[in-house]
């Protein structure tokens, strides 16, 4: 099949598409009202019998647990697929690439953006773990916090020092933080079953609304969250700034 | 309804991208395009007249809010397709180093 | 529908159509910063602050980053190709 042809066909396609898709999006309820009793029972339930102020964290973590633990495995299952794909030819000649580099950059990595790095990292630092940790009272949670944590990391490589990368995050223990991460998720949602009750059910003292501990398992499932997410983007990431660090000096 | 036919122009844009793309990278974010088109449906669903953000620190416990069940299934969907983003393009890594190119159509034939 | 989200759609519908027709993967990956932009404050507009936090920072940072580096890494050994058929 040449190209014209299949972007005769697909754009073909397309029109279809676009007739039943507006045709099926006018058949919506009208923008503004929600149908479904869905709407109105999830905020009162997390609110008065969960004591969670942040009705979302609380439908992901308690309500919709279920899915999340889904999710998180999809994220598991990416960040091993991603470092399996770019571990596959890996030689000696990192070190000395990795040495190369490092004096190669020195120089011309721009004094203000290594400043700017360096102070960053701390701040960000906090912050991702803020987020992370009040997921159940402001808005946050355990995925954004994991990014955030993620991107100090980012800040360091982009400060210049991949040399101190290396040193920072020895990618053996990232691995662990995030089995312990997603494995920490999954027997949360056993002890359900272990205090008797179904599992992913929420079992531990809700607490009072607004204060630290509030919302039984949701902080701690949002914290769980956090390690895994923040592990899984940085052995993403240091993946690829690995590879990219890698001289062609390989089959 | 401006929201839903902004979601389904996003859909069939990204979706052309796609088909009539010349490089792997391309491609992975016409499919970025793709999964903001699902962000904007779901959140234009849940999407209630004067409701209130779901977060009830400030405001009285009875006051209306959007849908948080959807919100919750969009920022979940957020983070994760963003690491299915990465293990496409490790492949596209992967693909250019076994075969020497990022044009979709020049890589062809499966070998072996 | 407020005026807000109506100039959200329509940037976001700009940006989105901006991504697929920027066709060099460079440019594209700040083109796509910007649409996650858009998509953020549209995500505000919609009452939705944990959407839009996350989707500033994985659109914003962790996304651009990866195609930059993948993009770095094609770059090396398209380099590295031509120095090889340069000697041998």
């Amino acid at each position: 099949m040449t190209r014209r042809v299949r972007i005769v066909l697909g754009l073909g396609s397309l029109a279809v598409l676009s007739g039943l898709l507006v045709w099926g999006v006018t058949g919506l309820p009208d923008l503004g009202h929600p149908r479904g009793p869905y709407a109105d029972l999830a905020p009162r339930m997390m609110l008065d019998e969960r004591h969670v102020a942040n009705a979302v964290t609380g439908v992901t973590f308690d309500l919709r647990g279920f899915d999340t633990l889904g999710e998180e495995m999809i994220l598991f299952a990416a960040a091993l697929g991603a470092a399996v794909l770019l571990r596959a030819q890996r030689t000696e000649h990192e070190a000395e690439a990795a040495a190369a580099m490092e004096e190669e950059r020195g120089p011309g990595t721009a004094d203000a953006l290594r400043a700017l790095g360096a102070v960053l990292v701390g701040p960000v630092l906090l912050l991702g773990v803020y987020v992370v940790v009040h997921g159940a009272l402001t808005p946050g949670g355990g995925f954004q916090g994991g990014v955030l944590l993620a991107g100090a990391l980012l800040l360091v490589y982009a400060a210049g020092q991949v040399a101190a990368i290396r040193r920072v995050r020895p990618v053996a223990l990232v691995e662990v933080a995030d089995a312990v991460g997603a494995g920490a998720y999954m027997l949360v949602a056993v002890a359900g079953l272990v205090f008797g009750v179904a599992v992913m059910d929420n079992v531990l003292p809700f607490g009072t609304t607004g204060s630290l501990l509030s919302g039984g398992t949701v902080p701690v499932l949002s914290i769980a969250v956090g390690v895994e997410v923040t592990a899984a983007v940085t052995l993403i990431l240091s993946e690829f700034v690995d590879q990219m660090l890698l001289r062609h000096g390989d089959g | 309804m401006l929201a839903y036919l902004v979601a389904v122009w996003l859909l069939l844009v990204g979706l052309y991208g796609v088909i009539t793309s010349r490089h792997l990278v391309h491609l992975v974010l016409c499919l970025g395009v793709m999964q903001a088109s699902t962000y904007v449906l779901l959140l234009a669903i849940g999407w209630r007249t004067g409701g209130a953000a779901p977060i009830f620190v400030d405001i009285p416990p009875r006051t209306p809010v959007v849908d948080p069940v959807v919100q919750a299934l969009t920022l979940t969907d957020v983070v994760v397709e963003a690491t299915v983003v990465a293990v496409l393009l490790a492949l596209t890594v992967q693909a250019h180093k076994r075969f020497g190119t990022c044009d979709p159509d020049a890589l062809g034939a499966l070998r072996g | 529908m407020t005026v807000l989200q109506s100039v959200c759609l329509i940037a976001v519908a700009v940006a989105g159509t901006a991504v697929v027709l920027t066709r060099d993967p460079l440019r594209q990956a700040v083109a796509f910063g910007t649409l996650g932009l858009a998509l953020s404050v549209l995500f505000l507009a919609f009452g939705a602050p944990d959407v839009a936090l996350s989707q500033i920072v994985v659109a914003g940072v962790a996304v651009p980053v990866m195609v930059l580096l993948a993009l770095a890494k094609i770059r090396v050994e398209e380099r590295a190709a031509r120095d090889e058929e340069g000697d041998g």
